[in-house]
């Protein structure tokens, strides 16, 4: 398993669109994902609901975990979208 | 009986009233009949039918509208949900119960989150709405088809029911429900829809009711006497003919032009823009070239798009603004620490001094696009604070090659310096939604603190006019680019406050254009004065409307009744603002 904490760069954080294109991609991934917000709880990066759930914001801290194949890549494919910036 | 909400737009709509239907009764929490394993089928089957459905709609509305109802479609699939959902039917409840708390559940806890989450809200409950009608054999709930046109009244609109408005039967929406950045209200500016949301007494409105819907006055008149409906056919023929009218410069009654720019995101939306009339671009956003990438991209790539986009405005004035990243913006590259206060830190020119190289990089790229093309590029710093920013910014554009180099005035600091601000700068350019926010200390992104975030401040008009008259005494221009200028009445004040220019999105130029055409320059300076004498924002509308009604011209569509159109003689403006 392979994890990276990041910043949120989505203006609104992660709310409809960013969280959907996140989600969609987590999905489409393969792999097992884990969204972790700093101090709060854990939930599957594949679930739209489990990710604005967390009520993340533009700043907040979060840890990606990946499990599986090509965990590396997947990883690197995720975290660049946490980072940035969906609102324009 | 007057309704009031929050206006969408600047249309004007009459006629009957059709509320859509009430939502489905909750599904009765009773035991199911079947087993967990046979309602758990039937449950996975109407959430894949609904999610298919959405994801349909999404492809046949396309734009914003799609990325939300994917996105709904994503919730109707989601893996938590199904869990969810498998652990109270495993209770013995029916899909329709078990699909109804699940969601719920979620729904609930995003209002309990607030803010634009509670915002998301509706969309599941549109999801549930579909899945039980769904489940029980019933068409899934939307906008009624009457056969004739009316005005659509709801609590709040789900995404996939505005994303299909049928724009000839539908003219307009009134909403109880939804604020300003609702999908609603996104979605109705984005289309043109006539669009009044968050009016609380929505309920009082029923089937056949005649009203009229006044998006500019944000106000809903139900049962209209006939002078009331009059005046609102008039104000809609004048609006059909603006639309219909050529394009002329922008100018007031007395000739004085005042040129209509557009504000571009990126060089898509040029051509739209020109064929709009817009005069050229007063504010070129330049973050798009960046956002997404972990570097800055080289001088050439930048360079590539600038010309793109200076290509559609040969022999025109383009400002382009210097990259504004920070705040609301961040890119990983120029800042990347976590701030307190975002909108107060390290943003705008802060944070390109901070990083030279690529303000120098952005800037060679502008000089050397503007030196292969047609059109005059003017650049801009945003978030000046001070003088000695100012003249940082001004002189390394200079050095650089860009002879126009301007401010952004944004901050309250620049504008009450403005004398001495632009000694140094080439032009001025106001961020009014900025300048709002820094002025009554009012988050822009907040809905809570929404009431203050107002342009008709005269705390903010009191700003504008010290950049106005420093400018008028040093001959240097003095635009506008933020939302304000897209406020048909707001923008004649503008001018009135010593604006030579006024940028906006373009759909908004039509009728700034028709609005200035109807006052002089001295009537704009007497409108402004009455803005500045109030004492509140709202005030100062009412001030400014009263005026405007009692001169012996009255501007049709604000209030007064059939005004001819006033014919002006057509001015010839220069192709091109002349820099003194």
């Amino acid at each position: 398993m392979v994890e990276r904490t990041v910043r949120i760069g989505s203006t609104h954080g992660l709310h409809a669109r960013p969280a959907k294109i996140f989600t969609q991609a987590a999905a489409a991934s393969g792999a097992g994902v884990t969204l972790t917000k700093t101090g709060g709880k854990t939930v599957n990066a594949a679930s739209i609901l489990g990710v604005i759930s967390l009520g993340i914001d533009h700043g907040d801290e979060v840890t990606l975990a990946v499990d599986g194949g090509n965990a590396d890549a997947v990883l690197e494919e995720l975290v660049d979208l946490l980072v940035r910036d969906h609102d324009e | 009986m007057e309704l009031s909400g929050i206006g969408i737009g600047q249309g004007v709509a009459l006629g009957p009233v059709i509320r859509m239907a009430d939502p489905l009764p909750e599904p009765l929490d009773a035991p199911s009949g079947r087993t967990p394993a046979e309602e758990g089928e039937r449950a996975r089957a109407s959430l894949g039918a609904v999610a298919a459905d959405l994801l349909s709609r999404g492809e046949r509305a396309g734009g914003a509208a799609r990325d939300v109802l994917e996105a709904q479609a994503m919730m109707a699939e989601d893996p938590t949900l199904q869990e969810d959902v498998t652990a109270r039917l495993a209770e013995g409840k029916t899909a329709e119960r078990a699909v109804f708390e699940a969601l719920a559940a979620f729904r609930d806890m995003l209002v309990e989150m607030g803010g634009y989450m509670a915002e998301r809200a509706t969309d599941l409950d549109d999801v549930s709405q579909r899945v039980v009608s769904h489940l029980a054999g019933l068409p899934a709930p939307g906008v009624p088809d009457p056969g004739y046109p009316f005005i659509l009244v709801a609590r709040d609109l789900a995404p996939a029911d505005t994303a299909l408005l049928d724009l000839g039967t539908v003219l307009g929406l009134v909403t109880s429900e939804g604020g300003p950045t609702s999908h609603t209200a996104i979605l109705a500016r984005e289309k043109s829809i006539v669009a009044i949301v968050g009016v609380a007494d929505a309920g009082r409105l029923v089937d056949e009711d005649e009203i009229i819907l006044d998006a500019e006055n944000s106000v809903v008149v139900s049962g209209p006497n006939a002078a009331q409906k009059a005046a609102a056919e008039s104000r809609i023929a004048a609006r059909a003919a603006r639309q219909n009218a050529p394009i002329r410069p922008g100018a007031l009654a007395d000739g004085t032009p005042i040129p209509l720019l557009a504000n571009l995101g990126s060089a898509d939306g040029a051509a739209r823009a020109v064929e709009l009339g817009a005069e050229g671009v007063g504010l070129f956003r330049t973050e798009f070239l960046f956002l997404g990438s972990t570097s800055a991209p080289t001088v050439t790539q930048q360079q590539e798009q600038y010309e793109r986009m200076l290509r559609e405005f040969p022999g025109r004035k383009v400002v382009v603004r210097a990259l504004d990243a920070g705040a609301d913006k961040p890119l990983a590259f120029l800042n990347d620490a976590d701030e307190e206060n975002p909108a107060l830190g390290l943003r705008g020119l802060r944070s390109l001094r901070a990083s030279e190289d690529i303000l120098r990089e952005q800037l060679t790229a502008l000089a050397n696009a503007n030196a292969a093309s047609d059109a005059d590029v003017w650049v801009m710093a945003p978030m000046v604070a001070t003088v000695e920013e100012t003249r940082y910014f001004v002189d390394l554009a200079h050095e650089l090659g860009l002879k126009t180099a301007g401010v952004m005035v944004e901050i309250p600091s620049a504008a009450l310096l403005a004398d001495r601000v632009l000694q140094h700068a080439d032009f001025a350019s106001i961020g009014t939604n900025d300048l709002t926010q820094y002025t009554l200390a009012a988050d822009r992104m907040l809905g809570t603190v929404a009431n203050l975030q107002d342009p008709w401040h005269p705390a903010v008009l009191r700003l504008i006019r010290e950049v106005g008259e420093a400018g008028a005494a040093l001959g240097k221009p003095v635009g506008i680019c933020g939302e304000a200028a897209a406020d048909p009445l707001l923008a004649v004040v503008l001018v009135g406050l010593g604006a030579t220019s006024l940028s906006m999105s373009a759909p908004a130029l039509v009728d700034v254009r028709a609005s200035l055409a109807r006052f002089t320059l001295a009537q704009a300076r007497q409108l402004a004065a009455a803005a500045l004498q109030a004492d509140e924002a709202a005030s100062a509308r009412e001030a400014v409307k009263a005026v405007a009604s009692a001169f012996p011209e009255p501007p049709e569509g604000l209030g007064s009744s059939a005004a001819p159109e006033p014919t002006e003689p057509q001015q010839t403006i220069p192709p091109r603002e002349v820099l003194k």
